[in-house]
């Protein structure tokens, strides 16, 4: 069974992948390793998980401003994630979304994180505001 | 989002090829927060010097232009940076050369940054080079629409200050300072400037310590929402304000907080609310001030220090003098190391005074520029550090791995002379 959910896309672009699924915040100072694309922060549910090319499902940003920063670093080296789904929106994941460039929704009719689990595989279409939620492959 | 006529012509290079790129970087920033226009902006304060890995490849591939272009305009073409707009300033960033010799920190970052000190200070980005402007130059006025970083200066600004930004980043800093620009959301609009929460204090908050602890409670509650203050809030001082607006964006993300009878926007509790009822009040007792301070101190074990860090926000001049006068005649514990972090600028007038003198002659180091959280280094083999900073303590342990002690600066002092933790909750 799928599901399709509206929101408003924050970054243009469509990709389809496997979902890694956040349910605590992310901080990018001191929270992610742009170098490997890892969550670092010892005492975040995804430490040592590798976002790489998996669709980016979390609540929000939290820490320092840096966050955009440590995300474009993430595409830089080429260890960024294939797309993201934010929960809640804030000045740090619009930047961090937007220098990233990869195709990312928020403000959904449902919460992403009640709909999404990790291993899901989702259709991020970002240009027509939808999330689309398939079988776990 | 509507432009106005001159930021069309920005983003259609009337300005050239960087502003150009500033402005398509805005657009796109804009549009994913769902603002409905640009603001006026004459307060930009970034962070372009700081050193790392990529911008050492990128410096490399082309020079500091193409270092701005990626980083702070997120833009893969070339061309050359213009002089800045507006006035522009440098936060924090890494150690300086003062800290060679001192703190295990590749010189070659420090030649790095020295290097992007000379390009941009050439551009008009003012050197400030710390996480408190607002106490060295940049002290913008109520209703003034400003693009700042660091978070702990964020809070300070909106809050205290009664300025208006969001809590920006590197890209959308860089854009600003060559168009005057920033996306009119958030805290620029009145409507988002009101409280949300309302947090009572039932026991005294008076000095460093209880503005810290107490915001550490408060940012934890309210996260990113805007908290409305009362109770037996004893007057404050910048030094209070400076270390509970860090905590309340350590322990939460608090942007904006208002404490009737003290901050611009809030003359009483119902204009901190906008005419709206006030929600249900959460008390802060001394049983949440004791929970506070044992979440700060359940990261040490042993009571031997090895570090003591001050200065974090950047200390206060009162902050410098209090540390000389605790150790006048006094001598460090061997083995045990103090560092207080300040701006540059007040290390001038503390030279002056004689206050560095007096910390130097203790064995104390008197640094400036950066933090070991920013530069993620402390003292060769630190294995245990003392700090009278909730945001330090928040953060430096996770970063450096090491065990934490928090409490006074003159509990800190005294450790730094002992090498042993006897800091207690008074």
């Amino acid at each position: 069974m799928t599901v399709t959910i509206k929101g408003r896309g924050i970054v243009p672009g469509h990709a389809e992948g496997e979902a890694l699924v956040s349910h605590e915040t992310i901080s990018g100072w001191g929270g992610i390793d742009p170098a490997t694309g890892t969550v670092i922060e010892r005492r975040h549910p995804l430490f040592g998980v590798c976002f790489t090319g998996k669709v980016l499902v979390f609540p929000g940003a939290k820490g320092s401003s840096g966050w955009s920063g440590f995300f474009q670093s993430t595409r830089l080296y080429g260890t960024a994630p294939l797309a993201m789904v934010i929960g809640k929106l804030s000045t740090k994941s619009a930047l961090g979304a937007v220098v990233t460039r990869v195709p990312t929704l928020s403000e959904l009719d449902a919460d992403p994180l009640d709909v999404v689990r990790t291993g899901d595989w989702v259709v991020v279409d970002a240009d027509r505001g939808l999330l689309t939620v398939g079988e776990q492959r | 989002m509507r432009l106005a006529d001159d930021e069309k012509a920005m983003r259609d290079g009337a300005e050239g090829p960087a502003v150009a790129a500033a402005m398509d970087l805005l657009i796109r920033y804009g549009e994913a927060l769902g603002a409905e226009r640009l603001c006026d902006t004459r307060n930009v304060a970034g962070t372009m010097t700081q050193p790392s890995p990529i911008k050492a490849t990128l410096v490399r591939e082309g020079g500091w232009n193409k270092a701005f272009a990626t980083i702070n305009l997120d833009s893969d073409e070339e061309f050359d940076i213009p002089h800045m707009r507006v006035p522009t300033c440098q936060l924090q960033h890494g150690f300086s050369d003062d800290a060679l010799g001192v703190a295990p920190y590749p010189a070659s970052m420090v030649e790095l940054q020295a290097d992007a000190e000379s390009f941009y200070g050439a551009h008009g980005v003012n050197i400030l080079a710390t996480c408190t402007p607002y106490q060295v130059g940049n002290l913008p006025v109520r209703g003034e629409h400003c693009a700042w970083m660091e978070s702990s200066a964020v809070v300070y600004a909106n809050s205290v200050l009664g300025a208006r930004t969001n809590c920006e980043g590197g890209a959308s800093t860089g854009a600003a300072s060559l168009t005057g620009k920033i996306p009119c959301w958030g805290n620029h609009l009145s409507e988002n400037r009101y409280g949300t929460h309302l947090i009572e204090s039932a026991v005294p908050v008076e000095g460093s310590l209880d503005w810290g602890m107490f915001g550490y409670f408060v940012g934890d509650i309210v996260q990113e929402n805007r908290p409305v203050l009362v109770g037996d809030l004893r007057q404050p001082d910048l030094t209070d304000l400076k270390h509970f607006g860090a905590a309340t964006a350590s322990s939460g993300g608090v942007e904006l907080y208002h404490i009737p009878g003290i901050t611009p926007e809030a003359p009483t509790p119902e204009a901190a609310f906008g005419g709206r009822p006030a929600p249900e009040k959460i008390v802060y007792g001394e049983p949440e001030r004791r929970a506070v301070h044992e979440t700060l101190n359940n990261q040490g074990e042993s009571e031997d220090v090895d570090f003591i860090l001050l200065g974090c926000p950047h200390a206060s001049l009162d902050q410098v003098a209090r540390v000389a006068r605790a150790l006048d005649g006094r001598r460090l514990n061997p083995g045990t190391e103090l560092w207080i972090m300040l701006p540059r600028a007040l290390r001038v007038v503390a030279e002056r005074n004689g206050y560095t003198e007096s910390i130097r002659r203790a064995g104390g180091r008197v640094l400036t520029d950066s933090c070991p959280a920013m530069s993620r280094s402390a003292p060769e083999g630190t294995r245990v550090f003392a700090t009278d900073s909730a945001k330090q303590a928040h953060y430096l342990p996770a970063i450096l791995g090491i065990e934490a002690w928090f409490g006074t600066l003159e509990d800190c002092v005294d450790a730094a002379v002992t090498g042993k933790w006897r800091g207690e909750l008074q």
